[in-house]
């Protein structure tokens, strides 16, 4: 019980589900005991994941780490720590001979590896078993055949499972690559031999197009690489990734559950998975998810996999590969199936049955949406290192934040700058939506760069809530790249007239002698213009007091007008804490009070930060007067695009550097 | 440096800048009405001072005018002028036929969030803001009132220096001023604000005040101007260079802050002022708080890294234990090896001096020393309790420093410690090495409270330097002597052992621990023996 209170579940949902389940395992376990003592082999939130189930199984927790993350949420956490390197990953969590040191000094029975690092290394798990520990994942050989993307599909279709069509060699004539694509299906791609980079690549979905685009695409290739040759293949429309998660145990049990979407990725780098995906109907996700089972099966596959596939818009799916190790976004499916994923692999690993064996047990129930915030400029995906001066996740019910940081945690250079994963779940995917986006807003993340901008973005908006994503979601609707919620007329008047009772209500704590008659504020409201500069306009906000007094820690009640549109709220804030909750006639905002400027306040709303100027009209006029200061000059610094260690420094005192060099 | 252009004002018809309101009556066709004509035209007259084209050729350069400033430094409404129709005496020149009324300074009283605030404000547009007799009247008046009623000054500069046609009635005006300000140190807040040029003695006045701030690119500070440098030394500056914001605020310490514009320079003022006391008879104002008295910071406890030798950020340590994270900084560009702030705890103003580990770690040096000395001084003269954070590894050692008087500099630092009555609360956060740790608000200066984190080490000096004096002759032993060194003195337990400590505090809980003893310290009664003043080493 302690052990359940003190695993720090965000949801309660989760929390009682657990909670149920570990009275039933109470009584399960005197018969069916795992292992005593479990090393976790990974770091940040999927360490600290790990071990939260480890402890709710009545398992002592091993810790391994660097030395960047000496100090480190996980580490705290576990009943044991074991220090293996330098910061730098290949010394460290790459370092299987101190891990394995790690494991004889510590006495622990099994390892789980979490995901990336030594989680799919087949040389790894090798080792253990000449030591004897369990790996908490699939056997050695599974692992290894289906770490080779070749081989995989080879496999793949041999068990049945659906393959992108394509003719294997090089297409002789027209005539030819008509008859193939007439054998594949159309539409089929045309793409050079030799190429890459979308040149030579042309896409038909007709015969004639298919003679057409032969000649066009043969002679681009000969123009662009020097040789004509060219491939057929499937070509897949709007593709979508999603993935099917398999649960397997040494038993012969393998289960299918419910598919993720893993649509919007940036940088080929997943931002945001749901469960289940718009996009399947109960035929497309019996008919993936049987044939993911099968493949499973032909591996002898034993513990929580990913098969993952492309699906077109006419729901055909293609295999891609299958991962063999817990993914990232396993929490979506946590709290669609109820199921504890690390607990399914822990007992398979120690020869027990999944805690459901029978595929008509696995519940799909309602949608979950996560989004992983990761410390990067949400605009070119750059990382941003730092202390994270402010840090707190949101709470509430429907809610599960899976981080390993708390506040003054360190996102460091040396691994990737994941600070979260925030995951949302409601009976239906728009309530789902509507939970995530209020979590968003609740999030307080000071210190580093982080995307919320960019996920509270594309969480609202239509496209995504109509259940329109690709692969190319980011691409197509931030063409320039994502430079922050842009107002409308009636966001921007919300903000303005939320922003301008902050300050009425800071200036009624700094002067209590104040009285509270209607005051009129000129604001500077940032503007985003299509070329991704910020002008600043101004809006006129007249506020009026409507409470009595004003409540400095309290609700106090507004009337105001907004460029002399009228607009009535009320704003429940303690002065200058960090969330202020604006209501509005049809809805409630958060707004994020982040810090008084010289003449205003920096705020978050709807997830980016804007620096508003707050003056009366007097004051505007005087600072109409003032000056822009030069700025300092930089063009004799040399910025790096991003933080990293300089490895080498390729020139010296005297050498001349050209533009570009 | 006694500067001057005088030239009769341009037509004063074109009205472009707000007047009072009209008093409705115009005609004089008797007396009294003649007279009440004659005091409106005066009245509008002050209000125009230069007249429109010096008004806009000072807003060409990015200045507001004398009432614009002492618009948006009050609340709106408050400001009453006293000795608007004063004009000057002087007849030498030609000048008795050049007056303007008012004189060149504006003057008078108003609201800072409703508290009584003095202020001058110099009229760079009338006489080039030169100082006359009657001028240096209607500042020293003003001054005598505050001093009087006990409310603070605030003196906005934009002056060419002396009226040379005055003479030594200029240079009388300004011992006047001098006189008074130092009558009125420490016991009214005086700030002085630099919002044009301020040349030759006239910088003696913001210099005897308790702070200086500058704006950018339009204020200069200098005894004498690039001219008489080049002259006297051959050495060729621009005003930017010789006594500009940057170097005032990051070489020689002159000023305490500076700003990007007049209007950020006035609001950032108000907010200094919000932390300070009327006068020294009355405490600083309570403010409320909706930051929570009892709230832990969990990031405290690991705050401070667990190599001594790794810095950190002593601001971000600061910030997680005052109210909203919020601190005034005072010299933030000068001495960044110490940090001096105004902070609300628990809704009390205190201020706040911290070792900043991120700079030369955290050491004392000649300028930090003097820069937290007079801040120190500041809140024992206006009753702001003192919050220390020390993580000092000692005095700079060096030539440039023995050489400098780090003897003389660093005894201000004690001395002002030692004299200072008000509650004092300190906390060791890491290192309190040899004598820096006896200067900073250490337990035998009077330290009212002296609480200590588990990371704490207070020592004469570190492992290593004591292990080479101690064992010179026996190199081998030395590493473990430096072991057992560190295991007895790398701690806060003899400190604590020994009563040098009062408690050793998990640092979370380090804001309801100053709360609870800055509400006890209200009723500490302490003063030091009667003299007629000290002898501080200067």
């Amino acid at each position: 019980m302690s052990a359940i209170l003190s695993a720090r579940l965000r949801s309660p949902r989760l929390f009682i589900r657990l909670y149920s389940q570990q009275q039933q395992q109470q009584q399960q376990q005197s018969a069916e005991r795992t292992f005593d003592k479990i090393l976790v082999a990974n770091r940040g939130e999927i360490a600290c994941r790990v071990m939260r189930t480890a402890r709710r199984m009545g398992i002592r927790t091993v810790a391994v780490y660097s030395d960047a993350d000496a100090d480190s949420v996980f580490v705290r956490q576990a009943d044991e720590a074991v220090h293996v390197g330098a910061a730098p990953s290949t010394q460290s969590y790459l370092n299987m001979d101190a891990i394995l040191d790690a494991i004889r000094k510590t006495g622990a029975q099994a390892v789980h590896p979490g995901y990336g690092f030594l989680s799919e290394n087949a040389q790894f798990v090798k080792q253990l078993e000449a030591a004897g520990v369990a790996f908490i994942g699939p056997r050695e050989n599974a692992l290894a055949a289906m770490g080779d993307k070749i081989q995989s599909k080879i496999i793949a279709r041999e068990a049945g499972v659906n393959t992108i069509p394509g003719f294997n060699g090089v297409v002789r004539d027209a005539a030819h690559a008509v008859e193939i694509a007439e054998d594949i299906g159309y539409p089929v791609m045309l793409k050079a031999s030799a190429g890459g980079g979308g040149k030579g690549m042309r896409v038909a979905h007709t015969a004639d197009e298919v003679r057409e685009s032969f000649v066009l695409a043969s002679d681009e290739a000969a123009s662009s690489f020097g040789d004509r040759r060219l491939l057929v293949e499937k070509f897949i429309e709007e593709p979508r990734h999603i993935e099917i998660q398999v649960l397997a145990d040494g038993q012969g049990n393998v289960l299918w559950l419910p598919e993720r979407e893993c649509s919007i990725q940036r940088r080929n780098q997943k931002v945001i998975e749901e469960a289940p995906s718009t996009h399947l109907d109960p035929e497309t996700r019996r008919r993936m998810g049987e044939q993911a089972v099968a493949l499973a099966r032909s591996v002898n596959y034993n513990s929580a996999g990913t098969v993952e596939f492309l699906v077109d818009k006419h729901r055909n799916f293609y295999f891609l590969e299958m991962n063999t190790r817990l993914q990232v976004e396993h929490p979506i499916t946590e709290l669609v199936t109820g199921l504890d994923l690390v607990e399914e692999m822990i007992r398979s690993a120690a020869g027990l049955p999944l805690t459901t064996t029978k595929q008509s047990d696995v519940r799909m129930d309602g949608w979950a949406i996560e989004a992983r915030v990761y410390a990067e400029d949400p605009d070119k995906f750059l990382p941003s290192i730092g202390t994270l001066s402010r840090y707190q996740e949101p709470a509430g019910p429907h809610v599960r934040c899976d981080s390993g940081v708390t506040e003054g945690s360190e996102i460091s250079v040396y691994y990737d700058p994941m600070i979260s994963k925030l995951s949302a779940h409601g009976p239906t995917r728009s309530s789902a939506i509507g939970a995530l986006s209020r979590a968003l807003d609740r999030y307080l993340i000071t210190g580093v760069t982080h995307n919320i901008p960019l996920l509270r973005d594309v969480v609202s908006s239509a496209a995504f809530g109509e259940g329109r994503t690709s692969t190319s979601f980011l691409a197509e609707h931030y063409p320039h790249g994502f430079k922050g919620h842009r107002l409308n007329e009636h966001t921007g008047s919300q903000l303005a007239a939320a922003t301008a009772a902050l300050q009425f209500i800071r200036n009624a704590r700094d002067n209590p002698s104040l009285l509270p008659n209607a005051t009129d504020y000129v604001l500077l409201m940032p503007q985003l213009l299509d070329d991704g500069t910020v002008s600043k306009t101004d809006t006129k906000v007249t506020l009026q007091l409507v409470s009595p007094t004003v409540s400095l820690s309290g609700t106090n009640e507004f009337t105001a007008t907004v460029n002399d549109h009228p607009l009535k709220f009320s704003v429940s804030w303690g002065v200058d804490q960090p969330f202020a909750d604006i209501h509005y006639e049809s809805s409630t905002e958060s707004l994020l009070f982040l810090t008084p400027l010289p003449l205003g306040m920096r705020v978050q709303f709807r997830g980016t930060k804007f620096d508003i100027d707050v003056m009366n009209p007097h004051q505007r006029e005087l600072q109409r007067l003032m000056k822009e200061k030069e700025r300092i000059d930089t063009s004799k610094l040399v910025l790096a695009p991003m933080p990293g260690t300089i490895i080498s420094v390729a020139v010296k005192p005297g050498d001349t550097c050209l533009a570009r060099q | 440096m006694l500067r001057l252009t005088v030239a009769r004002t341009a037509s004063r018809m074109a009205l472009r800048v707000p007047l009072v309101p009209a008093r409705g009556y115009a005609t004089a066709n008797t007396k009294g009405e003649e007279v009440k004509a004659r005091i409106e035209k005066k009245r509008q007259a002050s209000v125009l001072g230069g007249g429109t084209a010096r008004i806009a050729t000072q807003h060409d350069k990015g200045k507001l005018t004398a009432r614009e400033r002492i618009s948006l430094l009050l609340d709106p409404g408050t400001f009453r002028e006293y000795d608007a129709f004063v004009e000057h005496q002087c007849t030498d020149f030609g000048m008795s036929s050049q007056k303007i009324t008012g004189d060149g300074v504006v003057t008078g009283v108003g609201k800072v969030n409703g508290r009584t605030t003095y202020v001058f404000s110099q009229d760079f547009t009338s006489f080039g803001g030169s100082l006359s007799r009657t001028f240096a009247a209607k500042v020293c008046k003003i001054m005598d009132r505050a001093m009087q009623v006990g409310a603070p000054v605030v003196g906005l500069n934009d002056s060419g220096g002396a009226r040379i046609q005055e003479g030594v009635d200029s240079l009388a005006g300004y011992c006047e001023i001098f006189q008074r300000n130092v009558l009125a140190s420490g016991v009214i807040p005086q700030i002085s604000l630099i919002m044009g040029p301020c040349a030759g003695g006239a910088v003696y006045s913001p210099a005897l005040t308790d702070f200086t701030f500058m704006v950018r690119g339009t204020s200069y500070l200098f005894v004498t101007g690039p001219d008489v440098v080049k002259a006297v030394t051959n050495e060729t500056v621009t005003q930017e260079e010789l006594g500009g914001a940057q170097p005032h605020t990051r070489k020689s310490g002159v000023a305490h802050d500076a700003f990007d514009n007049d209007v950020v320079a006035l609001a950032s003022t108000r907010e200094l002022l919000s932390y300070l006391p009327q006068s020294n008879r009355e405490p600083p104002a309570l403010r409320f708080t909706a930051d929570p008295v009892d709230r832990a910071d969990a990031a405290l406890d690991t705050l401070v890294p667990s190599d001594s030798h790794t810095a950190y950020d002593i601001k971000s340590v600061v910030g997680r234990i005052v109210d909203d994270g919020r601190f005034f900084e005072i010299m933030p560009d000068f001495a960044r090896n110490i940090v001096v702030a105004f902070a609300r705890i628990g809704g009390q103003s205190v201020g706040v001096v911290g070792n900043q580990p991120l700079v030369s770690s955290g050491v004392l040096d000649i300028d930090a020393s003097v820069k937290a000395a007079r801040f120190v001084r500041f809140c024992d003269a206006f009753n702001i309790p003192l919050v220390t954070f020390v993580d000092v590894p000692g005095f700079l050692p060096g030539t440039q420093q023995e050489h400098g008087g780090i003897i003389r500099e660093g005894a201000k630092l004690l001395y002002a410690y030692a004299e200072a009555t008000v509650p004092k609360i300190a906390v060791t956060t890491r290192k309190a090495y040899g004598g820096a740790q006896c200067v900073m608000s250490s337990k035998q200066l009077r330290g009212d409270v002296n609480f200590a984190w588990p990371t704490a080490e207070l020592a004469v000096m570190g492992a290593k330097g004591a292990v080479e004096i101690l064992w010179r002759n026996k190199p081998d032993e030395r590493k473990a002597a430096e072991e057992e060194y560190n295991r007895l003195f790398a701690n806060p337990l003899p400190a604590a052992q020994r009563g040098y400590l009062d408690d050793i505090i998990q640092p979370s809980t380090t804001r309801r621990r100053i709360i609870e003893e800055l509400e006890i310290l209200k009723h500490k009664k302490l003063a030091n023996p009667l003299k007629k003043h000290d002898n501080m080493p200067l």
